[in-house]
């Protein structure tokens, strides 16, 4: 039961909560859980304001490099091939997608872990939170090397913030998704050290689920970014 | 994928103790969604290189759906909202719904379907 009502984040019963050492609250539910939804919330309007500044400013651009297009004389002193590179991002889109499996995994090795361990390889890999996590937070860390790279190659190619319009809007914006990952790959190495030192059971079950909700929401910025960005032309 | 479904979180968990009764994605829920996501991904991709798909009306809207399909299911699988307290999800979808009324109401004002068409609002 233990496990159970953490796999759903629900405390909704006062008998649950002081089973579980949490001081009852006037909803019944976990105010860190209360919190950070609200949080998730308004970073929905804060990534949406981003997002519409990218797309009001796409197409308007007055100089190269452009997004989907070629740069040709005489708009462009030289040639400036598109510089979206879609195969790189799909990638970075995966690696990504993949992030959110192995926290999900990392997770529900968390709430289990008071459980008996299973007999086969495989059921015990599933139930390791340390190879789940660091699994999270590396394909985290290779998300920002992506971006890096994309990043570096488009200063090379003649495309700073100071650029253009769609330089402006397109690094202010995946710029601020790059600092959301940054801070969602620190979390996970905070919990990974915590891990180390004492090891997370089910009662740390709730600040796993917070940093699994953060990365999560993370990851749907991403999915909207792809899209709206990279492959609507 | 082989695990042993009896280690599995459970597919239906009473919580008897806190008068309610949840279901909860199982292990292999998260790798199904996993793929499903991936298989989205890979046809987005996928229309983006095909120029008469991509020169046709039906390429945004497309785009667009199964982005929003991808979205959800991340939103309702592996962020649990589907199986959560429905406060969360008001706390969710309500700043989502005023998030998505300010990107269309902004393109609106600053002319970007009239910019796209060349028609005057």
């Amino acid at each position: 039961m233990a496990h159970a009502s953490a796999l759903t984040g629900d405390h909704s019963h006062s008998a649950h909560d002081d089973a579980h050492g949490h001081p009852p609250t006037s909803t019944g539910l976990d105010n860190k859980k209360i919190a950070i939804w609200a949080f998730i919330g308004s970073e929905c309007m804060l990534f949406a304001s981003l997002i519409s500044t990218y797309l009001i400013y796409k197409g308007r651009s007055v100089v190269g490099p452009y997004p989907h297009d070629a740069c040709l004389p005489p708009q462009c002193s030289t040639p400036l091939k598109a510089i979206l590179n879609i195969p790189i991002t799909s990638a970075s889109t995966f690696v990504l997608l993949m992030s959110s499996l192995a926290m999900v995994l990392a997770l529900a090795a968390v709430e289990l872990k008071d459980q008996p361990m299973p007999s086969g390889w495989w059921s015990r890999r599933l139930r390791s939170s340390k190879l789940w996590l660091w699994m999270t937070a590396l394909l985290g860390i290779t998300f920002l090397g992506f971006q890096a790279f994309e990043f570096t190659s488009f200063v090379h190619e003649g495309l700073t913030i100071r650029t253009n319009l769609f330089g402006s809007s397109f690094f202010t914006l995946t710029g601020f998704h790059g600092a959301h990952v940054t801070a969602g790959v620190l979390w996970l190495l905070t919990l990974l050290a915590i891990d180390y030192r004492r090891g997370l059971g089910p009662k740390d079950a709730i600040n796993v689920d917070l940093a699994a909700l953060y990365w999560h929401f993370v990851d749907v910025v991403w999915i909207a970014i792809f899209t709206l960005v990279y492959l609507i032309k | 994928m082989a695990h042993d479904t009896q280690h599995e979180p459970h597919a239906n968990v009473d919580h008897t103790a806190m008068g309610i009764t949840h279901e909860h994605p199982t292990w292999s829920t998260y790798w199904k969604v996993a793929v499903v996501l991936t298989l989205i991904t890979a046809v987005e991709v996928w229309i983006y290189y095909i120029p008469s798909f991509v020169a046709s009306r039906a390429f945004v809207p497309s785009l667009l759906i199964m982005s929003a399909v991808k979205f959800a299911t991340v939103v309702m699988f592996y962020m649990h909202l589907r199986y959560d307290h429905k406060l969360f999800r008001a706390l969710f979808t309500a700043p989502l719904i005023i998030a998505i009324i300010t990107i269309v109401g902004l393109l609106f004002l600053f002319g970007y379907f009239s910019h796209r068409t060349g028609a005057l609002l």
